[in-house]
């Protein structure tokens, strides 16, 4: 059982960073950003060749993807949506453009880097083992560290930077923050640059552990996309608490139905629909968000 | 600015007539078989496509309808598996099945909006498939195989359709089968839009409150629009599994629904003939690409991406500028 918690605290923390940068995007744009997934994917890809192949550090590394994906948001948010949401009638329209972007990230992803199942080495050896009843390699452990990390310095960040408090009374109410000088178009911008930076640099830091593979995209996203349920769309303590109740339940719920195969996943699925129809606005967030 | 109903039925009829009388014939000169099986493919996608455009229709985006065919194929498939019943009695009982269901769903999940009502939906898709795999009636993850081609339909002594093991080229069957399904589907679609439900649903989509404030029984409305799609997209799954001959739980998956929601996209929201569209170009676009081999996915990604950047609401709003009754 303590393992099983311990687990789930790992796990909720890089959750946790995926639905951080997800409920950021959703919040400034209104957007559902279907490609957070393979944002991820290419996150880790981008540490794996850094890192892995050229030999260089992992911080390195992990600054380079942050970059680069900082970059690739800026760009997706400048060049695709913006123009796109200034001319559709029905704001849905988005949806299609986010899908046709993470296709399009899957085929870049998939020609670039192969359908291999990647990794790298260790980071860290050696493991820490309490008693037999709590056995945890130290490199998890310095991966959910840093990500516990992350996350307060991106909470601090929103907190009491100016850009942070731009974003803030972006997410608040669009049209009075333009009304008192606030310059949408530019905090959207570095909205979604930073939201894509954290997908890429949980990428980055997972690829130590579990690898990376071209496929996984879809399924991450599906899974941010239950954690910012969970917590309330657009609502930042809300993700945060969504990730970590995520994987909690999932650790748990391996650890106690692991023989049943995939129950877990069905129990978790059908909890959340009768959760969201009691409480639609998930935990934290506002109604009809 | 409108066609006047004569034009309109005309052109209905003459669509009718080239489905129904010159691509068979073209397709039977050419040789070109597999052309029936793409067609009758579009022709059901759109089908359940048409529901989720319904659901659009009333302000709601969902991406739950491969849950729905997946249910249709199912029941269909366990009805003539393991009972014997006809296909052609399953086919109803697919669709008001997945009718009944939805109601039942849809009672707490459409009190929900935006993109939470998408995510509950969304969800909802990996749930079927769950508990497909999970269920002892659906056989789990080996599905159900080996499902006999619709017999004869005979009322009365009089033989309606056909043994389809007796045609000599049971594609064509189904291909008919579909094409006038999904006409007498959009026809059935355009009636329910430019009637008096179709307007209160309008309503629907652009102020929910103001609707109810004026007296519009908002949440009946919401729950027989809903019902109407899950009905369409469980008679596209139980003809899918008739065709294919089989239904597994991945029949329909979480892409199956997101492609749904495309083709409506696609085509424009804002037009009942949008789904028909979006499905038949997208579909027969992925196809063709099919020759570009690895390449398939960036060449299809990128068109999407480029036509979202130059048409915003759909492939039907380049014929129409300036056209906006639907929004």
């Amino acid at each position: 059982m303590e393992q099983a918690i311990v687990n789930g605290l790992y796990l909720g923390s890089q959750y946790a960073l995926i639905a951080l940068g997800l409920t950021l995007i959703f919040a400034l744009m209104n957007v559902l950003n279907f490609a957070h997934g393979q944002l991820y994917v290419l996150g880790g890809f981008i540490t794996y060749v850094v890192y892995g192949q050229l030999g260089l550090p992992f911080v390195l590394a992990l600054v380079a993807t942050a970059v680069t994906l900082a970059l690739v948001g800026a760009a997706i948010e400048k060049f695709l949506f913006r123009p796109v949401i200034r001319r559709s009638v029905r704001e849905e329209s988005t949806m299609l453009l986010a899908a046709a972007i993470a296709f399009f990230l899957d085929a870049v992803i998939l020609l670039l880097f192969g359908e291999k199942q990647r990794g790298v080495p260790k980071i860290m050896d050696g493991l820490l083992n309490w008693d037999f009843r709590i056995v945890m390699p130290y490199d998890r452990i310095l991966i959910g560290v840093l990500s516990i990390f992350i996350i307060v310095g991106f909470i601090l960040y929103m907190q009491y930077s100016k850009p942070g408090r731009a974003m803030r009374a972006l997410a608040q109410d669009r049209v009075a923050a333009q009304l008192m000088g606030v310059r949408v178009d530019r905090y959207s911008m570095i909205g979604f640059a930073l939201g894509a930076m954290l997908a890429g640099v949980v990428g980055g830091l997972l690829v130590t552990i579990t690898g990376v593979n071209s496929g996984i995209g879809g399924p991450i996203s599906i899974k941010a996309f239950m954690m910012v349920m969970i917590g309330g769309a657009g609502v930042i303590s809300g993700a945060i608490a969504g990730g970590f109740i995520l994987g909690m339940m999932e650790s748990v719920g391996l650890f106690y139905l692991s023989s049943y195969g995939d129950i877990t996943y069905l129990i978790i699925f059908a909890s959340l629909m009768v959760f969201l129809a009691i409480r639609p606005q998930g935990l934290m967030g506002k109604p009809w968000g | 600015m409108m066609p006047g109903k004569l034009a309109k039925t005309a052109g209905f009829l003459i669509y009718a007539a080239i489905l129904l009388i010159l691509v068979p014939r073209l397709i039977d000169s050419y040789e070109r078989w597999d052309l029936y099986y793409t067609l009758t493919s579009v022709a059901l996608l759109s089908i359940a496509s048409a529901g989720v455009w319904l659901t659009f229709f009333i302000g709601r985006i969902n991406i739950g309808q491969a849950a729905y065919a997946l249910i249709g194929g199912y029941v269909s498939a366990v009805m003539v598996v393991d009972h014997g019943i006809s296909f052609w009695w399953t086919l109803p009982a697919a669709g008001l099945f997945c009718a009944v269901v939805s109601v039942f769903v849809g009672l707490p999940i459409l009190r929900l909006r935006g993109v939470y009502f998408a995510m509950v939906t969304l969800v909802f898709t990996e749930v079927a498939k769950m508990v497909a795999l999970a269920l002892p009636i659906t056989h789990g993850a080996s599905g159900i195989v080996n499902i006999p081609l619709p017999g004869a339909l005979e009322i009365f002594g009089f033989t309606l359709i056909p043994d389809f093991n007796t045609l000599d080229n049971s594609r064509r069957g189904f291909y008919f089968l579909s094409v006038v399904l999904m006409l007498i589907c959009f026809l059935g679609m355009y009636r329910l839009v430019h009637s008096r439900m179709g307007r209160l649903c309008f309503s629907l989509q652009q102020n929910e409150e103001l609707a109810s404030s004026i007296g519009v029984n908002i949440s009946y409305l919401r729950i027989v629009a809903y019902a109407i799609s899950s009905f369409l997209g469980g008679i596209g799954g139980a003809i899918f599994a008739a065709i294919s001959q089989s239904v597994y739980p991945s029949s329909f998956a979480v892409a199956d629904s997101i492609n749904f929601m495309l083709n409506c996209f696609l085509g424009g929201l804002g037009y009942v003939f949008g789904p028909m569209l979006g499905t038949f170009v997208l579909y027969f676009g992925w196809d063709w690409l099919f020759q570009t081999g690895k390449y398939q996915l960036l060449i299809f990604s990128s068109i999407l991406i480029a036509l979202m950047l130059v048409l915003p609401n759909g492939l039907l709003s380049i014929r129409l500028p300036g056209w906006k009754k639907n929004g």
